[in-house]
């Protein structure tokens, strides 16, 4: 069943188009990756697709058949999207736990007065929320972090506890942005088996990646972005033998070497 | 006529002090990205400087140089023991430095001064001029030709001078400036230095039409701060022309709507631009980069 | 162990009834009696800002807006409308409420520099009606405040106004504190860290900042009336915007984020202008120096500093 669906979305920064009349659809369970050299407007499709900027006038986003094109980015995740950031947010001051605890604010059944004046449902709330945290941590690796500040935690620990806050949503999509960058061998062969295990649960995940071994291999399709612009489309299979795709990561002189190289 | 005409000379009179202060905020602010709130109590250290100066039997040319020279030394000892030492700071400290600072600042010029209203002579006479049924002071050109005399001064120092430039350079990248070799803490100081001194001016050079005393500085700040703000935040054409308009604004609204709450215009314009145009009149728009 | 005490929540409170209670034992006579009701009035005050700066991280340098419109409620109501006091008082707190909603709402998507601007000239603007609406307000002269009878009980002298207003404190302080720990308090503390990430698990920043804008009006609008109610008397300075700075002051210099920061902050700069009207010349310039020092040298404030002592040291 597809989850997502992004039609001709586009966005131009002072005279440059950054991305161009890209569509695609994603399906449930499905790991969709989007490549592409350095500026080709990955995180900027991100950015469009997650309503941080406004899809052009013929641009159309739904998630699950709904037309969702016009909604702002915090009403979005109630519809079930939720992502990770290429530059790490998270919330510094607060601990690991409470990060999740925020990810979980919209199954929280309180009130803003309800919480003012301490109602009982508050504490039992509070409960509630952090057992649903902690459980998520657990299965993300991270429960030995739970009560440390963020602050004062490694990077690759960060990358993935953003990936649980942003599991806490109960997404229906989840768009991650470069997920392995800065992590080494063994956190991103722990990623790989995370992001297949998300997957498996229904998930619809759409990866930005610069690892190609790690996108290769997990990802059920490819789209390749330069200059805004879709270059390809397909199995990990076809786009990696694709001749556009290869002049526009090598340049057509390194084309020409790795067609020599394929004989 | 003769009356919208009146309006406008007052109004392009105050409008240009405002916008030597935007223009004193939007150097500091562009050079450091702090807020000097302390902006308009430089404004009061030269024209009261000034008058007492003067009262001690200085000549009037003399007791200005003084006054220019003690705003700048502030503006440094500023720079030096208040805002360098938080560096880093997040916005809401460094505004609290510089109020903290304002508060001081007034603090003491209430002990070395007094609590009185003060004013200076005319500098050319104070018969009125008179253009088509409205009248002006002739000290209304000191102001606005004032005005204009920095405003070219300050061109030439930011395009001719390699100081200038290397103000500039800092402005715009600051990493980027400390790599080529350019000594940023100097160059800091020295935009503190320039725009304590552009304060001064704009403070002697209107201190005979509106009077002076040791906290006239809050309100000159603030509207110099609108100011900024209405034309586009660094943005230095915008700083005086955001200036020009609040004084025109202000003036028109002291005389068709009410006198009262003339000092109110500054804010509302500050809401109506900002949401208007959040990023001011010359400002470029930026998205956030996530 | 020591830990858990440092952070607890009751605790907090206990150590705060503790300090009421002690205060009136120490030092009985009724001028330090009324100068204390002063310190846990503007605490109260200091406390809807920690809320709004120490939780959300939106700064307001307008909050004696609120205070004035909450301490001429109590003035104007009884003398212009013939409203009872005490329902004067708690209409001020709500119109408080209601003002910071429709100024919040365009005000707060503003940021940084531009929200305290936008927050200072709402203040000013209060002041400035306060000042000019003199058949209303009694211009720049003051007012009159009625006293206030409670069940027949006319509500006066130092040692009663000195419980009333502990009171208000405890309660304000409690439900400070009931919101830190609580899911929305939670929402206050991550859109503080990072606005994108918060909107990006779906919370609605927008609605969120507003809240706590309105609950921390409301606060400035109750220390208001209680301040009037006190004093009997009113000016145009209650709103000023030297009243503004002291009260961000007193969160900053307390610890931004701390309620007992809030009573800190509130103690020193209420205390310290009393023992320096002997140097009343001074007062200024002190003040701003310290400000300027504390932001400086000490930017947790004093109560967090202490508190990261404490911790560092607790096994």
């Amino acid at each position: 069943m597809t989850i997502l669906e992004a039609e001709n979305l586009g966005i131009s920064f002072g005279g440059l188009r950054a991305v161009d009349g890209v569509s695609f659809a994603v399906a449930a369970g499905e790991v969709f990756s989007i490549i592409g050299p350095n500026g080709a407007g990955k995180t900027t499709l991100f950015n469009l697709v997650t309503g941080i900027y406004r899809a052009g006038r013929n641009g159309r986003i739904r998630i699950a058949g709904e037309d969702v094109t016009s909604l702002g980015p915090h009403l979005l995740v109630r519809r079930g999207m939720a992502r990770t950031f290429q530059n790490l947010q998270i919330f510094f001051r607060m601990t690991a736990l409470e990060n999740v605890m925020v990810g979980c604010h919209l199954s929280e059944k309180t009130s803003f007065l309800a919480d003012l004046f301490g109602w009982p449902t508050v504490a039992r709330q509070n409960r509630a929320t952090r057992e649903r945290a902690l459980a998520l941590m657990e299965r993300l690796g991270l429960a030995q972090y739970a009560r440390a500040e963020a602050g004062s935690l490694p990077y690759g620990v960060l990358k993935r506890l953003e990936i649980a806050r942003a599991l806490a949503t109960e997404p229906k999509v989840l768009l991650l942005d470069e997920p392995a960058a800065g992590c080494n061998a063994v956190e991103t062969e722990v990623l790989d088996r995370l992001i297949a295990d998300i997957a498996k649960s229904g998930v619809a995940v759409v990866l930005i990646e610069h690892d190609m071994k790690l996108v290769m291999k997990i990802s059920d399709r490819v789209l390749v972005l330069t200059h805004g612009r879709r270059l390809a489309e397909g199995a990990p299979a076809v786009v990696r033998n694709d001749a556009g795709v290869i002049s526009a990561y090598l340049g057509d002189a390194g084309a020409t070497e790795a067609n020599r190289a394929h004989g | 006529m003769s009356e919208f005409l009146q309006l406008v000379f007052s109004g392009l009179t105050v409008g240009a002090v405002y916008a030597l202060v935007a223009l004193g905020f939007t150097l500091v602010y562009n050079a450091s990205d702090v807020i000097n709130f302390a902006q308009g109590d430089f404004v009061m250290i030269g024209g009261m400087g000034t008058v007492f100066l003067a009262a001690a039997g200085f000549s009037l040319p003399l007791a200005t140089l003084i006054a220019i020279l003690a705003a700048v030394v502030v503006g440094l000892l500023l720079h030096r023991l208040a805002v360098e030492p938080a560096r880093g700071a997040s916005p809401v400290t460094l505004i609290m430095i510089t109020i903290g600072a304002s508060i001081f600042i007034k603090g003491v010029a209430q002990l070395v001064f007094d609590k009185q209203f003060h004013s200076l002579p005319p500098f050319s006479g104070a018969d009125p001029i008179s253009i088509g049924g409205a009248s002006f002071l002739p000290q209304s050109l000191w102001v606005i030709g004032g005005t204009l005399a920095i405003l070219i001064a300050l061109w030439l120092f930011l395009e001719k001078t390699l100081l200038g430039k290397a103000l500039l350079a800092t402005a715009a990248n600051r990493l980027a400036a400390l790599l080529v070799g350019i000594n940023v803490r100097v160059v800091l100081a020295l935009a503190f230095a320039v725009s304590a001194a552009i304060g001064a001016v704009a403070g002697i050079l209107v201190t005979p039409i509106t009077l002076t005393r040791y906290d006239v500085g809050t309100l000159f700040a603030l509207k110099g701060f609108a100011a900024a703000m209405v034309g586009g935040m660094g943005h230095p054409v915008g700083a005086v022309a955001g200036g020009l308009l609040i004084g025109l604004m202000e003036a028109f609204g002291a005389g068709y709507v009410s006198s009262t709450y003339k000092d109110a215009v500054a804010f509302v314009m500050i809401l109506v631009v900002l949401f208007a145009m959040p990023q001011g009149l010359f400002g470029r728009r930026s998205l956030e980069r996530v | 162990m020591l830990a858990a005490v440092v952070t607890s929540r009751l605790a907090t409170l206990l150590f705060l009834a503790l300090v009421i209670a002690v205060v009136p034992v120490l030092a009985p006579s009724s001028f330090y009696l009324r100068v204390a009701s002063l310190v846990w009035i503007f605490a109260l005050a200091a406390l809807g800002l920690t809320i709004l700066m120490g939780y959300a991280g939106q700064v307001s340098l307008g909050h004696a807006g609120f205070l004035g419109i909450g301490a001429y409620a109590v003035a104007v109501g009884p003398a212009r409308l013939g409203l009872d006091p005490l329902l004067s008082f708690f209409l001020g707190a709500a119109l408080c409420g209601l003002v910071a909603y429709a100024v919040g709402k365009p005000i707060l998507r503003l940021k940084g520099y531009y929200l305290a601007i936008a927050t200072l000239g709402f203040g000013l603007i209060v002041a400035l009606v306060l000042h000019s609406e003199a058949a209303v307000t009694g211009g720049p002269d003051g007012i009159q405040v009625a006293r206030i009878t409670l069940f027949g009980w006319r509500i006066s002298g130092a040692t009663t106004w000195y419980w009333v207003t502990a009171g208000a404190l405890m309660i304000g302080a409690a439900l400070a504190l009931n919101i830190a720990a609580s899911p929305s308090g939670r929402t206050l503390r991550a859109l503080h860290d990072s606005e994108v990430a918060a909107t990006g698990v779906g919370v609605d920043v927008a609605a969120r900042k507003l809240a706590a804008f309105v609950v921390s009006a409301v606060y400035a609008g109750v220390a208001g009336g209680l301040l009037a109610l006190m004093n009997g008397f009113i000016t145009p300075e209650t709103a000023s915007f030297m009243h503004s700075i002291e009260l961000v002051a007193m969160v900053i210099i307390g610890g931004t984020g701390s309620v007992l920061g809030a009573v800190v902050g509130s103690a020193f700069l209420t205390v310290l202008p009393q023992a320096l009207t002997i140097l009343q010349e001074y007062e200024q310039a002190v003040l701003g120096l310290l400000i300027m020092v504390f932001m400086i040298f000490l930017p947790a404030g004093i109560v967090s500093s202490l508190k990261r002592f404490v911790l560092d040291r607790a096994p």
